[in-house]
């Protein structure tokens, strides 16, 4: 919970990380991948404030001292979400495995939740792990990366005729919430990798089932704000938005967040401070404190009021996972009317 | 040789980032450039992250070659994609002057006309923000920018680059063109302007916010004072690319 001006606001961080890119998980003859990949988001780091910075092998591997003190301690975070990633092609245990997520997450019950994942290249044995990786874990989500590397193959898409058995089973096993994450490889290489449409398909297709899309697609967010306002069950994540531009790139941030606001709206926006890329602390109290800017260029966006705020860092959420939020941190009733849909109505008038 | 460094210099300002639609000379890709006595040509590119997509990369990099190919008195192109994972692979086929599809057999079904192709059709939706916005602060109406013809508009380098970019889809460019067209060419309507509008600027905030992420991270990966993550050749590679 952070408090701010008489303001309390309930945090839920639905996008983060216990990775172990140490060294001794590089996998042999991969290492340069596996270095590839962490120096990559080691970069992302280096976004945010330089008082956050850390120590390039600190980073590496965080401990469970540092993830409990720096996410929860001093954080601001009530409940956070883990998001797994394999990559066992380069990591020999894997990037994070919901094994290692979800042994953390058990030591701390109600305030951790352990999303899983699936692959539609694992086929039938990948189907029947889902099923006990539910048994096991009692999954609420997973998380889906398309560019993961896989056998020589350089990724998938949510298209895909066994991608379609899978999201068949997450509905018949109750996973409803699927966090996508698009990356730089697919097959065939010749396509844009970071395409978001099949997403449309599949939020038509599946209408039970959430998708939100980390990093509000970017680098693809004109389509997919197109897309999200089309289809009521498409949320934006916006981890590394926030991360990487609101410290970064203020008027940059400023935009984006105007058009999130303006074709996705504030009930359809989840925080998530990416953890260990970043810190949530700097992330949260900066969100609370921030407002679109006054010039010119951003009046006809809509403005983020306390509620919104809320709703973003938290409430959103809470109601994706059914995390009870204590009745002092809700929003009172009237402050959740039916929001204006600006975006719609301009798409409804054309 | 003075002059024909900078004829080669002058040919990698027009290679584009397709994704961003700037020149790498602009984005700082270009890590360094030479011409030798004989009037080889060696040029090093350099991007933002080791995983930057390897399609668009390649076209980087094939385009450079034959920008700089064309440059009279360069004998031989020398192009070389650093720190990338795919770095052999995509050098190795562009000096073969093999495509995209030999470069990455089994992994590719196509070259990249259609993905630049897609990208140039941002660039003109985008394009068309930058155009019309300062038209739109000052006042106009929908009705006025429906009818508003690209000769009607005042120069401006954003006009220049809108049309060269029509041009190249083979979208209507000349003066008597509509300034908002559809994505196949089609006049958009005096209706139809907000919402053309409110999507122009959601493309260009898109492409133009891409391209800060990877300035940012261009930046904090060969910044001489980040320290760890970066490889030792890197390290004492030196000063930034030649602008």
């Amino acid at each position: 919970m952070y408090e701010k001006d008489g303001e309390k606001y309930f945090v839920v961080d639905s996008h983060c990380h216990y990775w172990d890119a140490s060294r001794e998980n590089w996998k042999p003859g991969r290492e340069e991948y596996a270095k590839g990949w962490i120096d990559c988001f080691y970069g992302y780091h280096q976004l945010g404030p330089p008082e956050t910075h850390w120590d390039y092998e600190k980073y590496l591997k965080v401990s469970e001292e540092d993830f409990v003190r720096d996410v929860f301690d001093e954080g601001h975070v009530d409940v956070a979400i883990f998001q797994s990633t394999y990559l066992k092609d380069w990591y020999t245990d894997g990037f994070n495995t919901l094994e290692r997520n979800g042994s953390l997450a058990e030591k701390h019950p109600g305030k951790l939740i352990a999303n899983g994942r699936w692959d539609p290249r694992d086929g039938e044995k990948g189907l029947e792990q889902l099923e006990a990786d539910v048994e096991r874990w009692h999954l609420r989500g997973v998380k889906l990366y398309t560019a993961e590397w896989q056998d020589g193959s350089r990724g998938w898409k949510l298209t895909d005729p066994m991608s379609y058995r899978y999201l068949e089973k997450c509905q018949q096993l109750g996973i409803v919430n699927q966090h996508v994450h698009k990356g730089p490889t697919i097959w065939p290489l010749n396509k844009d990798a970071f395409d978001v449409h099949d997403i449309d398909q599949v939020a038509t297709d599946f209408p039970q089932l959430n998708f939100i899309v980390e990093h509000s697609g970017i680098p693809r967010i004109d389509d997919f704000c197109y897309i999200a306002v089309q289809e009521p069950n498409v949320y934006a994540g916006v981890s590394v938005v926030i991360g990487a531009l609101m410290h970064a790139r203020p008027k940059f941030f400023a935009r984006v967040m105007g058009e999130l606001l303006f074709w996705v709206g504030e009930d359809r926006m989840t925080f998530g401070g990416d953890y260990n890329i970043w810190t949530p602390k700097w992330q949260v109290e900066g969100f609370v404190d921030w407002q679109m800017p006054d010039e010119e260029a951003f009046t006809d966006y809509p403005r983020l009021t306390t509620a919104s705020k809320k709703k973003i860092l938290g409430l959103n959420a809470a109601r994706l996972y059914d995390i009870p939020v204590p009745a002092e941190l809700q929003l009172p009733p009237a402050e959740v009317a039916e929001p204006e849909r600006p975006a719609e109505q301009l798409i409804a008038g054309s | 040789m003075t002059d024909l460094l900078d004829d080669v210099r002058a040919a990698l300002s027009t290679v584009l980032d397709p994704e961003l639609d700037e020149p790498v000379t602009t984005l700082g890709f270009v890590r360094s450039c030479t011409v030798d006595d004989d009037g080889v040509a060696t040029v090093t590119l350099r991007l933002p992250t080791f995983f930057c997509a390897p399609n668009f990369s390649f076209l980087m990099v094939a385009d450079a070659h034959e920008a700089v190919s064309a440059v009279p008195g360069v004998t031989a192109v020398r192009v070389a994609l650093l720190d990338h994972h795919a770095s052999s692979e995509i050098n190795a086929g562009v000096a073969a002057g093999g495509g995209f599809v030999s470069t990455f057999e089994g992994e590719a079904v196509a070259e990249l006309s259609d993905l630049r192709a897609t990208f140039l059709a941002k660039a003109v939706v985008a394009g068309q923000d930058r155009v019309a916005r300062p038209l739109v602060d000052q006042g106009a109406t929908p009705h006025e920018l429906a009818r508003l013809r690209l000769g009607d508009v005042p120069a401006s380098a954003d006009l220049d680059r809108l049309r060269s970019r029509r041009r190249t889809l083979g979208l209507p460019a000349d003066d008597d063109a509509p300034l908002l067209i559809h994505p196949d060419g089609s006049p958009v309507s005096s209706d139809q302007v907000p919402l053309h509008l409110r999507r122009a600027r959601l493309t260009r905030v898109g492409i133009e916010t891409n391209g800060e992420y990877c300035r940012s991270l261009l930046h904090a990966r060969y910044a001489p004072t980040s320290g760890a993550g970066q490889s030792p050749a890197v390290a004492m590679a030196g000063p930034a690319a030649r602008r």
